[in-house]
């Protein structure tokens, strides 16, 4: 029976061998990994609202393929998320994903992707170790990595804002985690001290109790928070009269939750490699777009999903949507570069992750709306900041415990 | 033996032939992998309803030894540099023992005391899972074991590794169902439905529930090590309380008490989880309105529900009336 | 000094949260034995059904009545048409409640889609008290004075009523109660209703402290499953002590042993029910 199987595999391949001219007219399977029930739904919405707005850019068409989306929902669970993957991979006969959402799932399926070589682009995932010190071969981020944009905070808060102490409070988990540590290490290379680190979890009730901890000699506090934690802590922080500066992580304040914030995050200065108010041409024809079709500023997830899209449409001309040499195709997907684009320039790093410019962003009010005016702009970025890959690769991955050697 | 298990007999064979003919009868690997899926939930929830079945037992913490022995199978593989075999070997042993630990504590109590102590252990060890990420790696989870290849059967290969749980699976049913019919696991039973008077006989009803615990426990463990090489991956979620609720779920969804309830309550879960949420956006709604819609028109479950539908068009429609029968009323043999 | 102090405070107002969440919980649980798996999302969909009544121009106070009614309402219809037929069977309750819970849950994400929507709390509870150094949210006082209002409430209803005098005779031994002639058939309706209500109220309560998002039920549920299970079945006095105590074993646990912060309140419990399996205030086997 398998060796039937085998020897009908290979016929087939020869088949396709010869069709492979013929292949412009197969339409290409896109495999969408994202989240539709569950505590993650509402990032997986964005991310389908962003990738929709790339394929309807596109007329459904790259290169003169037809790309044909099979979306699927992983419920935010490792072991679904595996499932689904074999799922779009095996029955559906996806070529290419994109996805998953949460970097446990992207972990979940790291082995399957190297044992199918199945070429993915992540939307979302930004675990740094993805495209560090085990880097997937099949592997491209079309985001920063957790701490990509908060090493440019940590210079920030001390060389300009002029910081000396403070207090981190973030979400314990990996995210959490690699984002408080890379600002903590720049913060403090540039002479600042974290002075104490408070680790919620992530289903934490409330935060009075974490807040009311807050060291009273503090400068102000770095908040790392993640999905809607952002929106309670601030809310509370508010609320406990805490009158200290705040600074926060990308997620804190980002646009998918900062449309449902108050007052209370007026002022809050955060880093991130986009900001739907982002002066340039590019970006401003991507927010009208965004506007026009969800009501609504695009934010972490919308923007990481188009641009994960746009990646594919990049790498796809390249190889002028011939995908059949899947080196080729991992090359091409390896040497996007975009020199317009919402993020503004970018490129990617040997280990496929995008080098980006880092803004500054500091949460204003304006027409009635709240939104992240760029104060600053640290072009050209990489993952691994000033350090360069071997000093940085030494060091263990950016963790709970991690204190940096000064 | 009661004459009601030769039917039974017949349609455990008939299953074991269907299942058997899996990879024959379908053409993808990926209906195979959600077979094993299947296959390794059975395993978990037929251990579960030793306890809510056989013994009364609620347990919410059921994933304690799903999630211990996946962690303990891949780090000990992987990260302690131990061989499959006895990486496999350690986990179910260590598992075992935390199930005698678990075991003596939840029988302080009983009915919801019994299911809140599960429940707070399970919830214990999810957060040390969490919390203690050097050893787990906490939310990121372990991954990178490789399958083992026994007599040089690469278990890499979806169908073999498929047989590889089947063969578990007819040991799990096979064993479970020895146990039921032992003089322990009547016993077992008799404490569930008169306490009092099996105490008055003179039985150790604690004893007897106690080696019930260790006893699904094991088979938990086994689960669990399987899972670990399935999904060659484990993460906190594994040891959740949502993990454990869907076990019990599946277990009464199927039908408590009866050998094979669990196995239909799995593939349920499992091919509502996994396959019809392929189809249908709202499929956690759909799962919701399953459970409600087995509740109102088969109380006892799916497995003596159908069973009772057919003795009814058997017999006199009149017999038909006997619905909602107490949980604890179906006796499995 | 001040220390004990704030995450006193803070404790006595988680407590009170609490409390809000779990006495719904409590009745229902003492009265009709029915473990109810669905409470934290009456409470999710009752903070749900508020934000729209505010959106829809509805005052905060009113929303609290509206989310009570309709959940309220909610339950009513649940117990008539699912949970009457399930008496005395634990595990098909289990099945059923769950079961709903995942309706509930997946409904919400349905049509409040998913993203996590602050509570507005009246502007004039909004801001800190302010005593010395100390500050504190008003809102969480008002938190406390409801608690402790609603707490009262609930006595006086429980011993000074006739309605009470049933259900304490049901809590006691549901069999004699029958026998002296009161009807469950009534009884039941009322408190399941009662607690659904209570539940959907409490969730709009809480919300300007918890916000509303997805999983919000199934991060509560298991809070008021502790409260109940500690403070011991069908007592009043347990559910609100109980409450109390957890609120202060998690705001001085969660800042004295951070690192034990996921299990700061399940080791107690395991603790007290291995050592006395009634709960602190039972007097009967749970």
């Amino acid at each position: 029976m398998r060796r039937i199987g085998a020897l009908f595999s290979t016929t087939f391949l020869i088949g396709w061998a010869l069709v492979s001219a013929a292949e412009a007219a197969e339409p290409l399977k896109v495999g969408f990994m994202t989240v539709r029930s569950g505590a993650l739904a509402a990032g997986g919405r964005q991310m389908e609202e962003g990738l929709q707005l790339c394929v309807d850019a596109h007329k459904g068409e790259m290169a003169g393929r037809k790309i044909q989306i099979i979306t699927a929902d992983t419920a935010g669970q490792p072991a679904v998320t595996k499932t689904k993957a074999q799922e779009l991979v095996e029955r559906d006969g996806a070529q290419i994903l994109i996805g998953p959402l949460a970097a446990f799932e992207a972990l979940a399926i790291d082995d399957y992707i190297r044992q199918t070589k199945t070429p993915i682009i992540s939307p979302s995932a930004a675990a740094e170790d993805l495209t560090q010190r085990k880097p997937n071969p099949w592997f491209v981020r079309a985001v920063g990595t957790s701490a990509q944009a908060h090493h440019a905070l940590g210079e920030y808060a001390a060389k300009e804002l002029k910081y000396k102490r403070i207090v981190i409070i973030a979400d314990d988990f990996a995210f959490g985690h690699e984002l408080s540590a890379g600002f903590q290490r720049t913060f403090e290379q540039n002479g600042g001290k974290v002075i104490q680190k408070l680790w919620s979890p992530l289903n934490a009730a409330e935060y009075g109790t974490y807040i009311t901890q807050i060291d009273p000699t503090a400068d102000a506090v770095f908040a790392g928070f993640a999905g809607g934690n952002g929106i309670k802590f601030l809310g509370e922080y508010k609320n406990y009269g805490m009158q200290k500066p705040v600074l926060g992580a990308m997620t804190t304040v980002d646009e998918g939750i900062l449309k449902r914030m108050g007052d209370e995050a007026l002022g809050v200065i955060s880093a991130g490699w986009y900001s739907a108010a982002i002066d340039t041409p590019a970006n401003k024809k991507f927010v009208e777009a965004v506007r026009k079709a969800y009501n609504a500023d695009p934010g972490y997830y919308t923007v990481g999903a188009y641009m994960a899209c746009e990646f594919l449409n990049n790498a796809l001309e390249q190889v002028k949507g011939d995908i059949s040499d899947k080196a080729a195709f991992m090359k091409a997907l390896r040497s996007v570069n975009m020199p317009e684009s919402p993020y503004g320039q970018v490129k990617l790093d040997q280990y496929g992750q995008p080098i980006l410019d880092i803004t500054i962003r500091k949460v204003e009010k304006k027409d009635g709306k709240l939104q992240n005016t760029v104060i600053k702009t640290y072009p050209a970025v990489s993952q691994f900041w000033t350090y360069g890959p071997d000093e940085f690769l030494k060091s263990p991955v950016y963790s709970r415990d991690w204190t940096p050697a000064k | 033996m009661n004459p009601a298990s030769r039917p039974q007999a017949v349609l455990a064979l008939l299953a074991i032939a269907a299942l058997l003919a899996m990879p024959w009868l379908v053409t993808s690997d990926y209906y195979i992998n959600i077979a094993t899926q299947v296959v390794i939930a059975a395993i978990l929830a037929m251990s579960l309803n030793l306890l809510v079945g056989f013994g009364g037992m609620i347990s919410l913490g059921h994933a304690s030894y799903l999630g211990v022995a996946a962690y303990l199978t891949i780090y000990l593989s992987t990260h302690a540099g131990l061989g499959s075999l006895a990486s496999a070997l350690i986990a179910i042993a260590t598992t075992t023992l935390l199930a005698m630990l678990f075991g003596y504590l939840a029988l302080r109590a009983s009915g919801l005391g019994l299911l809140m102590i599960t429940l707070a252990l399970g919830q214990i060890l999810w957060g040390i899972a969490y919390r203690w990420a050097s050893l787990t790696g906490g939310d990121n989870g372990l991954g990178g074991p490789v399958r083992p290849r026994p007599f040089g059967i690469d278990l890499m290969n979806p169908t073999a590794f498929f047989y590889f749980t089947l063969i578990f699976l007819v040991l799990a049913a096979w064993l479970i169902s020895r146990f039921v019919q032992s003089g322990l696991g009547q016993s077992l039973q008799g404490a569930r439905d008169q306490p009092r008077r099996m105490r008055a006989l003179g039985y150790n009803v604690w004893m007897v529930q106690w080696l019930s615990f260790v006893f699904a426990g094991f088979w938990g463990a086994i689960a669990g090590m399987l899972y670990a090489y399935y999904h060659q991956f484990v993460s906190p979620q594994a040891l959740h309380l949502t993990t454990s609720a869907e076990t019990l779920l599946m277990v009464v969804a199927g039908g408590t008490g009866t050998l094979f309830g669990p196995v239909v309550g799995a593939a349920l879960v499992v091919i509502l989880k996994n396959v019809v949420s392929a189809y249908i956006t709202r499929w956690l709604m759909l799962l919701g309105v399953v459970f409600v819609a087995i509740v109102l028109f088969m109380p006892e479950g799916i497995v003596p529900g159908l069973r009772r539908l057919r003795a009814a068009m058997k017999m006199q429609p009149a017999s038909s009336a006997r619905s909602a029968l107490p949980v604890t009323e179906e006796r499995p043999t | 000094m001040n220390f004990w102090v704030i995450q006193g405070l803070n404790g006595l107002a988680f407590g009170s949260l609490l409390f809000i969440l779990a006495s719904g919980f409590s009745l229902i649980f003492g009265l009709m034995r029915i473990v109810n798996l669905s409470h934290g999302a009456y409470f999710m969909l009752g903070a749900y059904v508020g934000i729209s009544a505010m959106a829809a121009g509805a005052s905060f106070w009113t929303a609290i009545l509206i989310g009570g009614i309709a959940i309220g309402a909610l339950g009513a219809v649940i117990e008539r048409l699912i949970l009457r037929r399930l008496t005395g069977q634990p595990l098909a309750q289990v099945l059923v409640t769950l079961g709903i819970a995942f309706i509930i849950a997946d409904a919400c994400v349905w049509i409040w889609t998913g993203d996590p929507r602050p509570v507005p709390m009246p502007r004039e509870l909004a801001g800190a008290f302010r005593v010395h150094q100390l500050a504190f949210p008003i809102y969480r006082l008002f938190v406390i004075g409801i608690a402790f209002a609603l707490a009262a409430a609930l006595w006086f209803l429980l011993e000074r009523t006739r309605l009470g005098a049933m259900i304490r005779a049901g809590v006691d031994d549901l069999n004699m109660a029958r026998a002296i002639g009161i009807r469950t058939s009534v009884l039941f309706p009322v408190v399941f209703c009662l607690g659904s209500a209570l539940a959907g109220a409490g969730g709009v309560l809480a919300g300007p402290i918890l916000s509303v998002y997805p999983g919000l039920d199934t991060d509560m549920l298991p809070l008021a499953l502790v409260v109940v299970i500690l403070g011991g079945v069908g007592s009043l006095l347990g559910a609100f002590v109980g409450s109390l105590i957890i609120g202060f074993i998690y705001s001085y646990g969660q800042a004295l042993f951070p690192d034990l912060a996921y299990m700061i309140l399940f080791l107690p419990m395991v603790l007290v029910l291995t050592l006395r399996p009634t709960g602190l205030f039972g007097r009967q086997a749970i």
